[in-house]
């Protein structure tokens, strides 16, 4: 299993939870899974082709995946996925 | 320059602190932060900064207090309603410290007038409200090779990092390369913010302001700070250089201030 921290902005499709736990080999099987768990996540992560969109950010263990394989980057279990889109509030 | 006794006395608790001294403190007093955004993080920023001897802050913004902002914005008061921000700011920061100097600028920041705005500043921190202005911010700083504290909050949740490529480290583009598209997220009345988690969050603003200034401790310049305050979490993840930056990577293609930075008032 792998966790994956939710941040505040997409916690209406998580039913409230701030951690939800997913399957998969990659980030793109993980991202299905979720899909299918919590429907309309995919859609806030990925554009209409599929690739991540680019005021989202996915963790794998404090590391930005564009950095690492991007939606091929592997999982393994106990790895913990954080998803930290760009927040501009300050007012 | 020479500190007064009163001034010896009002900063005594950092003068004897090892890392700050007589000397840390004359590298504030010298020091010019410019505070863009005098609302949720840009109060307790300036409030902070004033109280530390911070010479010279700057305060941007063009809006008047309004009630629903005394929630959060503690520069401003009931008997301040109506009053352009940065003239309420000015007068809560001078009664705290009058020894600084307070520049008001009641002006949105935009293309046209962000490079002067920065010019004569050391540091600056962004407290804006819009991705718009961010990405602004963010570009000019760069172009301009100053340093940016940039401090964001939603709801329960508040993101910091400080930006310096200047000194080789990444930019705001190498986290976050566009600002979503108008509509995709909830706009700035529906999303809601708890109020003292701009407090949490412009204080930390300040604290990495004052750290830079005095050239000590660790930097965020290559780290992003989330904290969720429902979890009472603070993470810090690696925010690394992006060698496809358009801005700062080595082919940038934004090679001047764009001409529009208009996307809605998204969070």
């Amino acid at each position: 299993m792998i966790k994956v921290r939710i941040p505040t902005p997409l916690r209406p499709l998580t039913k409230g939870q701030g951690e939800v736990e997913a399957k998969g080999a990659n980030i793109e099987e993980m991202v299905d899974h979720l899909e299918g768990a919590h429907p309309g996540i995919k859609g806030r992560l990925c554009d209409e082709k599929g690739e991540l969109r680019r005021f989202v950010n996915i963790y794998v263990n404090e590391e930005d995946i564009r950095f690492l394989k991007g939606k091929d980057t592997t999982l393994k279990d106990g790895d913990e996925v954080s998803i930290v889109p760009a927040i501009a509030g300050g007012n | 320059m020479e500190f007064t006794d009163a001034q010896v006395q009002r900063y005594s608790r950092h003068i004897i602190l090892q890392d700050v001294g007589g000397k840390g403190q004359k590298k504030l007093a010298r020091a010019k932060v410019l505070v863009i955004g005098a609302g949720g993080l840009g109060s307790p920023a300036a409030l902070y900064l004033a109280a530390a001897g911070v010479g010279t802050i700057g305060l941007v913004d063009g809006d008047v207090v309004d009630l629903s902002n005394l929630q959060r914005q503690i520069l401003h008061t009931t008997a301040t309603l109506g009053q352009p921000k940065v003239e309420s700011g000015r007068k809560m920061l001078a009664a705290l410290n009058p020894d600084i100097t307070i520049k008001t600028y009641q002006e949105n920041v935009s293309a046209d007038n962000i490079m002067g705005l920065l010019h004569d500043y050391d540091v600056i921190l962004d407290g804006s409200d819009n991705f718009s202005t961010r990405f602004l911010v963010n570009d000019a700083c760069f172009f301009a090779k100053k340093t940016l504290v940039s401090g964001s909050i939603f709801r329960f949740e508040g993101q910091l990092t400080t930006i310096k490529p200047h000194e080789g480290h990444p930019c705001y583009r190498c986290l976050y390369p566009e600002p979503p598209p108008a509509g995709l997220v909830p706009n700035c009345q529906e999303a809601g913010v708890l109020g003292v988690l701009a407090g949490t969050i412009g204080v930390l603003q300040a604290s990495e302001a004052i750290k830079e200034i005095l050239g000590i401790g660790e930097t965020l310049a290559d780290r992003l700070l989330l904290y969720d305050a429902l979890e009472m979490k603070f993470r810090k993840l690696g925010r690394p250089k992006d060698p496809d930056c358009r801005l700062c990577g080595p082919n940038p293609t934004i090679t001047n201030l764009l001409s529009d930075y208009t996307v809605s008032c998204s969070l």
